[in-house]
């Protein structure tokens, strides 16, 4: 009966905020919905029983990929007001895609069929946490059965990073940086000169 | 009606007490932390410190508390009412809820989590939003530069954290933390500890927590010479406060998880008669405050790093180390069949 | 309900007491402290004129970098978290396989560092 409330609880506020990111008007607004709606539904893979699941949506969408939406739509100074100018303009437009969107999800609904195997898996019972932990269950099958996939994932985590960098690095001309071996090694040999200086006379 | 109350309302009392309990003697610590940091800062610089109200000003941090409370709170015009005032509540609340999980005591833990450690992990990336948010709604120049700041700092230092915990773990088995100080215990009492095979980690984790906590020598985004008081300089009374009792409990998180990962908890450091008879959370206690004790002396000794500094520290020294720590670690569980 | 969520049931309690704690402290000046607001206090803080602009402006670039890094890393070390755990009964072919992932990843890395995406100008 709790669980059922907390399921109930969870899911609702998860489709409110949801639909609040949408509907705000202020996109900082609109982020930390988003970031509700992500905590919510770690709420909700809890009483699945993915606890492990349910902390990695945690750390990394609120904790990593939300917070570079924040730094990009609180830092990034765009004129919001410019931007619902336009909104007349591109409705025929935007609408036209809409309902194309609308009309293919439908299509996809109406040809979905369930595998005949699934009904199967569904309904055998999950294994008891008392047995193996959540975790540890998950890491048995990843990295022995599922190594091809995780090898795809470690290899999209490079083309992102490689990404991220041709796209987003440019060096400033001029900047001075430090350089500690350079600074280490400096000796006095190398870096004081004694000169003599005869009285009354500058160098 | 009887029935409802033994099965619902009896067990959850219980659990509010229990955390009611934890939280105010957590408050409690903290209180007299942040009085013993501003007297150990005082006696390195050979000053008295806070020594008025109350005997050698033990109830200062209370009297602050009061005065805070009796201020009026400030919001500047340009700013954003909602978030301005929802920040210091979220930085508050996130670190004060993840003492949910850590163990003061063999079964002493109000939630004992399978994933515990990962829970904590959780909670201590979210701490940035608290920061970001209250630099943004300030709408304010000061504010919003030490919010960048912050948040590019402790996302960068939370790496090198991720990976030492990783290795931590590969000597554990388990997520769950109770489990993590069980591992440690053996014969040789504080030899056994992880600080010792994992001290390049132990080291690593104290400086990141450092960062992580804005704590000096890493506290660029309050850095009062640059930026006033970074993201808190439009806050003013409780508000205020908040972000303060923030820093200061997720600073006693992260004493507390060093003591968890590193010091073997509540273990005795010397597993025969008089240590043993010693109450475990008294053990426990004593390792929180030696590393707070190491912390009030760094931000008493050191000085303040550049930014280029802290970033490359973050980035091109302690990420390729720990990252190389986890593969050596991982190469000699499994070189000599050591895992757990 | 099963044994698993009565495990999360005190972290719930416990959250919303902390909330209660938090939420106590933040209320109290608003009725016991004075309310006086005038128009110098509530502008923003400045080095003793009025805001030229907007606080919030353009930066630099480097801070999304940043940004975007973290998020590649975050995820790794998400991803060694269940291989920690198992670490024993994956056994070898686990052991090689986050073996290459890491120097997957190391390349990557060293390809950051070499176009000095890691430097701080």
């Amino acid at each position: 009966m709790v669980a059922a409330a907390f399921f109930y609880l969870f899911a609702s506020v998860t489709v409110a905020a949801a639909f609040m990111v949408i509907a705000s008007k202020n996109p900082v607004h609109a982020v930390l919905f988003l970031i509700l709606a992500f905590v919510n539904s770690a709420g909700l893979f809890v009483l699945l029983g993915a606890e492990f699941l349910a902390m990695i949506l945690i750390v990394v969408y609120v904790g990593a990929v939300a917070v570079l939406f924040l730094f990009v739509v609180m830092m990034l100074d765009v004129d919001f007001a410019e931007l619902r100018a336009g909104f007349l303009r591109y409705l025929p437009f935007g609408g036209l895609i809409g309902i194309i969107m609308l009309i293919e999800l439908i299509l996809v609904l109406g040809a979905w069929t369930i595998a005949p195997g699934v009904v199967d898996v569904v309904a055998t019972p999950a294994p008891t946490a008392a047995d193996v932990t959540n975790t540890e269950a998950l890491g048995r099958v990843l990295y022995t059965k599922y190594v091809y996939f995780f090898e795809a994932a470690g290899m999209i985590l490079l083309t992102a990073m490689v990404g991220a960098i041709v796209l987003t690095l440019r060096h400033k001309e001029g900047v001075k940086r430090q350089d500690i071996g350079e600074q280490v090694a400096r000796n006095p040999e190398t870096s004081i000169e004694i000169k003599q200086v005869e009285s009354g006379k500058g160098i | 009606m009887v029935e409802f109350w033994t099965t619902y309302g009896l067990p959850t009392a219980i659990i509010v007490a229990q955390s009611a309990a934890m939280l105010v003697s957590l408050l409690l610590i903290v209180a007299y932390l942040l009085y013993a940091d501003r007297k150990i800062w005082a006696a390195v610089q050979l000053r008295r410190g806070p020594n008025v109200v109350g005997p050698w000003g033990l109830l200062q941090s209370f009297a602050d508390m009061l005065k805070f409370v009796f201020k009026e709170v400030v919001i500047p015009s340009g700013a954003n009412k909602g978030v301005f005032l929802l920040a210091p509540l979220v930085s508050t609340v996130l670190a004060l809820s993840a003492w949910a999980v850590i163990p003061v005591n063999a079964g002493w833990v109000v939630a004992d989590l399978n994933v515990g450690i990962l829970y904590v992990f959780a909670i201590s990336s979210l701490e940035v939003y608290g920061v970001i948010m209250g630099g943004w709604a300030s709408n304010s120049k000061y504010p919003f530069l030490g919010a960048l700041r912050s948040a590019a700092q402790m996302v960068s230092y939370e790496v090198s954290i991720g990976f030492v915990i990783i290795t931590v773990l590969l000597c554990v088995g388990s997520l769950n933390l109770t489990d993590i100080v069980l591992a440690q215990k053996g014969e040789w009492g504080l030899l056994n500890w992880f600080w010792l095979p994992l001290f390049p980690m132990f080291v690593i984790f104290f400086i990141s927590a450092l960062a992580e906590t804005n704590r000096p020598p890493f506290d660029l985004p309050e850095a009062e010479s640059e930026l006033v008081a970074g993201f808190m300089v439009e806050y003013s009374s409780t508000p205020y406060m908040l972000f303060m009792l923030g820093e200061y409990v997720a600073i006693t998180l992260m004493c507390a998880l060093m003591t968890i990962l590193f010091l073997g908890g509540w273990l005795p450091p010397v597993d025969v008669a008089p240590f043993n008879w010693v109450p475990g959370i008294v053990w426990f206690l004593l390792k929180v405050f030696l590393l707070f004790f190491m912390f009030a002396m760094v931000k008493a000794i050191v000085p303040r790093y550049r930014y280029d500094q802290l970033m490359r520290l973050g980035w091109k020294v302690f990420l390729p180390l720990s990252l190389f720590m986890v593969v050596a670690v991982a190469s000699v569980l499994y070189a000599f069949d050591l895992a757990p | 309900m099963n044994e698993l969520l009565l495990d999360y049931l005190p972290v719930v309690i416990f959250i919303a007491v902390s909330a209660i704690i938090a939420g106590a402290l933040m209320l109290a000046p608003f009725l016991i402290a004075v309310k006086n607001p005038d128009s110098e206090k509530v502008s923003a803080y400045e080095c003793g004129f009025a805001a030229f602009d907007d606080a919030r402006m353009k930066f630099d670039v480097r801070f999304y970098l940043v940004a975007i890094l973290f998020i590649i890393f975050d995820l790794e070390v998400a991803f060694l978290f269940p291989w920690a755990v198992a670490f024993k009964e994956v056994g070898a072919l686990g052991f090689w396989s986050v073996m290459v992932f890491l120097a997957v990843l190391t390349i990557g890395f060293i390809y950051e560092w070499r176009k000095g995406a890691l430097e701080w100008d």
